[in-house]
């Protein structure tokens, strides 16, 4: 038990300060890394608490899609990042006002609410025992009988999202010569040689 | 000290706190924006993950992996809206962006 304690409050620590880190370093690169640290972290939460498949799907997703993209952007487009941040103190009072009352509201919200006692007794799903049904089984057991047409709704935005994305950033650019494959097999001799008789000292 | 539900929603509300901070304190550059959205996002799948384990419910994770569906399809978009702005733009700054105004 004092090892569990012990663990969530590291990665809770790690979680927070890398949090932190994300929103206020200078370099953006610096800023994807120590989100991937943030991710990471909160994965390392999931774990423990027993929802072993939604942290692994948090590592795989974020870690290894969203953060790579994320990277690819900071480091193709060439962006003046130091003439982007002239001028933010100017909204660091609002900032920490917004910020301030959110955290207020959210301690209040923390610090008297309490659980209906009729909730445990109307559970949509109740969770399996880990010893007889593994977290991912179980999740997979919801999601394709219960939920199936959620899933699939989740796939369509993703492919929206991909469609999305292509049909943004494709462009056909100007002046590009590219192989024509058709075309070059195409040719006919008579089209592109022509025999011609040349004088002697007469040239062409 | 036993680990309750208390201490995960504690440590979701300070992370949502930051990234709207996030926001503010960024409120230039569109990477870091995105960045804190991502930030809240991730508070919102720990207040569910936390309140699906204590609560005995399972469906709380099945919803925590849609919101992580949404949340990679807003990163992939918004990411490609900024690729094309900044290619007609050549910068990202937030302040010009009121070029689709009527």
């Amino acid at each position: 038990m004092i090892v569990q304690s012990l663990a969530f409050y590291l990665f809770a620590a790690i979680l927070v300060a890398s949090a932190v880190m994300v929103i206020t370093a200078r370099n953006p690169v610096h800023s994807v890394l120590f989100l991937i640290l943030a991710f990471f972290n909160a994965a390392g939460l999931f774990v423990l608490i027993g929802a072993e498949f939604v942290a692994m799907i948090l590592v795989i997703v974020y870690v290894g899609a969203v953060a790579v993209l994320f990277l690819f952007v900071v480091m193709m487009l060439d962006i003046n990042f130091r003439e982007l941040r002239v001028g933010t103190l100017q909204y660091l009072p609002i900032g920490i006002t917004v910020g301030l009352v959110l955290l207020v509201e959210l301690a209040l919200v923390l610090g008297t609410w309490v659980i209906a006692p009729d909730l445990t007794t109307v559970v949509a799903a109740p969770t399996p025992t880990p010893d007889q049904v593994t977290n991912t089984h179980a999740l997979g057991l919801l999601i394709y009988t219960r939920y199936v047409y959620l899933f699939q709704a989740s796939g369509l935005i993703l492919l929206i999202a991909m469609i999305g994305a292509i049909v943004l950033t494709l462009r056909s650019r100007e002046g590009v010569r590219r192989q024509n494959i058709s075309n070059q097999v195409s040719r006919r001799r008579d089209e592109v040689v022509a025999i011609r008789k040349v004088p002697t000292r007469g040239g062409v | 000290m036993e680990i309750g539900l208390a201490h995960y929603l504690t440590v979701a509300a300070i992370v949502f706190t930051l990234g709207v901070f996030g926001i503010f304190l960024n409120r230039k550059n569109v990477i870091i924006i995105l960045m804190s959205v991502e930030l809240i996002l991730l508070a919102v799948n720990i207040n569910l993950v936390s309140f699906s384990v204590f609560l005995n419910d399972l469906v709380g994770q099945v919803f925590a992996m849609f919101i992580l569906t949404v949340a990679a399809a807003e990163a992939a978009i918004g990411l490609a809206i900024l690729v094309v702005y900044f290619r007609n733009r050549g910068t990202i700054a937030v302040d010009d962006i009121n070029m689709m105004k009527g």
